[in-house]
């Protein structure tokens, strides 16, 4: 017998047994056999950033009866597919997400309903509204028969501008002309803070440091609190007025603001000397801002008809919404799950998108999901192509915006080229390098 | 290992110190028993200071037991504890590149990115390494009897000693009328493609000897080759460059193609090169059916060519002797190498794409590294090699007249024999070796014979990328994802990783090809031209003032800034040594010094 061996394949070893069965599919990852990986990579990426743009389709829902513009919204505390929102007429309607229609409709204030806050357990949530009233509603809508009355109501001495409830017990904030912290079993305010005179248009309560608050005011600045001390902890002035913030749920040291100068800033609350990072893009003043449950993304909403979203951490956003109807985007909500914003604006709809805009809903099969991960794993590895990036970055933008953005870029770049020419022909170190983040900060008081 | 299996020993000793250990069938049996009989007392006390031993060997390994396996209810530990070990030859096989440096300075972020992409390649070359053993099959070998030259075994007798089914590989077909004839392989290796000089094609599925279609152009035939998949067929006639199915069908006559000569199909690029008598080297793309490229060598009748399997790159072979290198980005040749003296006959290139064999009318078969362009070996046949055939194992097939030889390891060591030989009917015109099969392919002027040459093909295939088992289902399949997936011609260089790896210098290329665009450099300082004022300021004393003080501030400003580039390697020298002196402060013996 001669040492011989000749390949010889036995076909059932390749081949599936009955036609019921899967395919067989050997594998060898041998380099060798796979040439040109980078490149079919690279060409994979690109098709897969090509879909993530065909598929992005961010808008899903526009929840219309409002019969004023929206002017505040609530998540549900407990409840995803339950949403408050308050309109600029007193009205306050609650929403079914899941079925995108109304459910409740009560008359909560006369004008505005400026604030909502679902307490923490989720039965109950409270409104403050431009007649100087705090009501608490039952969140079960009333039996047959009933009136549709507040639990309790509490007259207060001037107008509230915004409310935000504690995380864990049965205390809640209120900001208007002062920021007062309520017992909800009292009907005055346990405390009261006031820096300066000065009216605050919103107030929120640290989540993780429950006893920790924060607040716009009115003459530009931002005052941190301790609710257990009885005057206000620092606070910082800048250069415009902001008009909400919001803080980090994960890192909640950090709070974004959302500023009348088209800009965001994201603060550390240990050190607010100068902004950690500056969030920019928009065109007009920025009206609210929310984050995302993960904390690593927030979105604003804005008074030039759009809403972007932001990486915490990065200075420009990575998308932008805008449909030829909405007008200024008063209010806005990241879903607890993560995967959907609602936007409330002037023309009284409130819409619903998807936070990712290519994002498939639903149930994915296995398979399907691998395919997700994969083409994610893959645009993040080529992202830097300048093919890949050029179609991943591309979005459309209305005329007047795209105009507008390009306006502010010109004339940004105009203050920068003279204060260089300031700088080249003085005196060296007369004319220090002001950064981006410093510029915007006028004073921290303690 | 071997310390691993000293913990089970010490183990042992400790429960014979009650009782006598029970046998177990992996010991040798009766060795302990025998012992305990020859010396009853002295294997007590022997066995008191083992057991001793063994306490305080285990007293000071306890912890490292624990970390190294679990010590299990029977009193026995793990023999091999931990992960298995994969060997480091088979890793280094699927290692892409070198370990990446990391960044000097704290850089957290880049740091911690390196470390997870690095230890995610890790990972994975890990699990293909341990993938890699258990592979199902094993490449086929011939050894020859003490004394016996393996090329002397003829074909009949290695198709005795095989199995039936690999015996049923090795067969004539004798086709006098029509030959010499040319043939391909499809890329899994399951269908054949003949095409004789006189017009007669043929495609059958040669495993099991299937004749798909056969058909006779009436036109003579210079070269045949299959396209993507076993559907398609290309065939370069008399004058007109044609495109058949499977079933014989003319789909596609490319009257821009002309005087074809021979043909190569880049199968991750769906390109189609080919070559003419026009000296006209022109890619087909033919997944849109489009030109791509139409290049003049200027060298003449063109009849040799070859692809590089790792890069795509088209290896012309001239009369003049030289070899030319092609991609379809450049109007030029990307190389030109002189290889022989007189004509060059046959080129061929190695899978992995380092390795290029020629032949020439010099009659002298030479090994070129093609990452030097530098020839490694030198052979003298006799003959000459007419055809020249690499198979992916790395076995070079040459055709002399009418035999074919094979050899082995013609780069790594100089070969005096060659492997295997065989002699053919009629002169040889094509040589083919059949991708995934220990199959050559050789067409003659009598027809086609497939031969057995054990070793030659790879022999575990990858179903995703070329699977000689899959199904109609699969192929459809496996076409959609491949033309998603399908290189763009622009990308075809001679370093197919470029894409991979950091654009350093695209700045200042850009830069350099903006001037070389525009004819002068944008960026460049304009020379000072001072303006025409009027009441009598430009008299020219005034003129040269104004030239002087610009150039004036110019100079202050290269002083400063040359200055300033002094201060600063002077600042960091100087904090380089005292960085220097306060790391000498540290050392331990510094105390003792006075």
């Amino acid at each position: 017998m001669r040492p011989i061996k000749v390949l010889s394949r036995n076909p059932d070893d390749y081949v599936r047994e009955t036609k019921y069965d899967i395919q067989r599919v050997p594998r060898n990852y041998d380099p060798s056999l796979h040439p040109f990986e980078v490149n079919r990579e690279y060409a994979r990426a690109l098709n897969a950033t090509k879909l993530e743009r065909v598929f992005a389709k961010p808008f899903l829902a526009s929840l219309d009866g409002h019969r004023d513009g929206v002017n505040c919204m609530a998540k549900h505390s407990t409840n995803l597919s339950s949403l408050l929102s308050g309109s600029c007429d007193g009205e306050l309607k609650i929403w079914n997400l899941t079925k995108r229609e109304c459910v409740r409709t009560l008359q909560a204030h006369e004008g505005f309903v400026r604030g909502i806050v679902v307490r923490f357990c989720g039965t109950s949530f409270f409104t403050v509204g431009d007649d100087k009233t705090i009501k608490q509603w039952k969140m079960q809508s009333p039996g047959y028969g009933e009136e549709e009355e507040p639990l309790n109501t509490i007259l207060g001495k001037t107008v509230f501008t915004g409310l935000d409830h504690h995380r864990r017990e049965g205390v809640f904030a209120t900001c208007g002309q002062q920021v007062d912290i309520w017992d909800e079993q009292r009907s005055s305010p346990v405390r009261s803070f006031t820096w300066g005179v000065d009216s605050f248009s919103s107030v929120r309560f640290n989540p993780v440091e429950t006893e920790l608050l924060a607040s716009c005011a009115s003459d530009r600045s931002i005052v941190l609190y301790d609710m257990r001390e009885a005057t206000p902890l620092k606070k910082v002035v800048m250069t415009m007025r902001s008009n909400t913030l919001c803080w980090n749920p994960m890192e909640a040291y950090y709070f974004t603001c959302a500023n009348e100068d088209y800009s965001l800033y994201t603060y550390d609350m240990r050190n607010l000397e100068q902004p950690v990072v500056v969030h920019m893009d928009h065109v007009s003043a920025v009206l609210d801002v929310d984050f995302s449950p993960t904390g690593k993304e927030f979105v604003s909403a804005s008074f030039d008809k759009t809403i972007r979203i932001f990486p915490k951490d990065g200075g420009h956003s990575r998308e932008v919404y805008h449909t030829k109807r909405m007008q200024h985007v008063i209010c806005i909500k990241w879903s607890a799950d993560n995967k959907y914003i609602l936007s409330g604006s002037d023309e009284m709809n409130i819409r619903l998108w998807k936070a990712n805009a290519s994002e498939k809903l639903g149930v994915l099969a296995h398979r399907e999901r691998e395919a997700a991960n994969y083409n994610q794993k893959l645009k993040e590895k080529y992202q830097h192509h300048p093919q890949v990036k050029r179609i991943a970055r591309h979005r459309h933008l209305p005329k007047n915006i795209y105009h507008q953005a390009k306006e502010l870029r010109v004339m940004r770049e105009a203050r920068r080229r003279k204060e260089k020419n300031v700088r080249k022909h003085s005196k060296p170190g007369s004319v220090p390098v002001v950064t981006e983040r410093e510029k915007h900060v006028v004073t921290v008081v303690k | 290992m071997a310390s691993a299996g000293e913990a089970p020993g010490g183990e042992d000793t400790h429960v014979e110190k009650k009782k006598k250990a029970s046998e177990r069938y992996w010991e040798e049996p009766g060795k302990d028993g025998n012992q305990t009989e020859k010396n009853d007392g002295e294997s007590k006390q022997l066995q008191h200071k083992k057991a001793e031993k063994s306490r305080k060997r285990k007293l000071e390994h306890k912890p490292r037991d624990q970390s190294r396996g679990k010590n299990f209810l029977s009193g026995k530990t793990d023999p091999f504890p931990g992960p298995a070990p994969v060997p480091k030859d088979r890793i280094q096989k699927f290692k892409r590149k070198e370990d990446m440096s990391k960044p000097r300075h704290k850089r957290h972020k880049l740091r911690q990115l390196i470390t997870q992409s690095e230890d995610a390649s890790k990972m994975s070359q890990n699990q293909a390494a341990r993938f890699d053993l258990l592979l199902p099959e094993d490449a086929g070998f011939l050894e020859g009897d003490e004394g016996e030259d393996t090329c002397t075994i003829s074909q009949n007798d290695i198709a005795d000693a095989v199995d039936l089914a690999s015996s049923a590989k090795y067969f004539n077909l004798k086709l006098s009328q029509f030959g010499p004839y040319r043939l391909d392989y499809s890329k899994t290796g399951r269908h054949l493609v003949l095409g004789g000089r006189r017009g007669h094609i043929a495609c059958l599925d040669w495993q099991s000897k299937q004749l798909m279609c056969e058909i006779n152009v009436m036109e003579s035939i210079n070269d045949v080759k299959w396209l993507h998949s076993e559907s398609m067929y290309a065939v370069a006639q008399k004058k007109w460059l044609y495109i058949y199915d499977s079933n014989g069908i003319e789909l596609h006559c490319i009257r821009k193609f002309n005087d074809v000569l021979r043909m190569q199909f880049l199968p991750y690029h769906f390109l189609l090169a080919t070559v003419s008598a026009t000296s006209f080297l022109q890619y087909l793309d033919v997944s849109v059916g489009k030109e791509v490229a139409a290049i003049c060598t200027k060298t003449g009748r063109l009849d040799v060519m070859c692809q590089n399997p790792y890069n795509a790159i088209i290896h012309l072979g001239h009369a003049n002797g030289t070899v030319t290198l092609w991609s379809p980005n450049q109007k030029e040749a990307l190389v030109k190498m002189l290889c022989h003296q007189g004509g060059v006959r046959s080129v061929s290139v190695d899978k992995t794409g380092l390795y290029m064999v020629t032949s020439g009318m010099d009659k002298k078969l030479k090994v070129y590294d093609i990452r030097t362009f530098k020839p490694l070996k030198s052979y003298f046949l006799p003959a000459g090699a007419s055809c020249l055939s690499l198979s992916q194992k790395g076995l070079l097939s040459a055709a002399t007249g009418d035999i074919v030889q094979v050899y082995r390891d013609v780069w790594s060591t100089p070969v005096t024999k060659p492997y295997m030989a065989h002699r053919v009917r009629g002169a040889v015109s094509g040589l083919h070796f059949c991708p995934f099969e220990d199959v050559l392919g050789v067409g003659h002027g009598d027809g086609f014979t497939s031969m057995l040459v054990p070793g030659a093909g790879e022999p575990n295939f990858d179903g995703l990328d070329a699977n000689p088992y899959r199904s109609a289902k699969q192929r459809q399949e496996w076409e959609v994802k491949a033309l998603l997936e399908k290189i763009q011609p622009e990308l075809i260089s001679l370093n197919p990783n470029k894409l991979g790896e950091v654009d350093r210098a695209t700045f200042e290329q850009r830069h350099q090809d903006r001037v070389e665009a525009l004819g002068f450099d944008p960026l460049a300082k304009q020379k000072f031209v001072p303006k025409f004022k009027k009441k009598g300021r430009s008299s020219s004393g005034a003129v040269e003032r104004r030239k002087k003080q610009v150039a004036h501030e110019d100079q202050r400003e290269l002083i400063k800034n040359t200055i300033e580039q002094k201060m600063r390697t002077e600042k960091e020298q100087e904090w380089k040594i005292k960085e220097s002196v306060v790391f000498r402060k540290k050392s331990a013996l510094d105390r003792f010094k006075k």
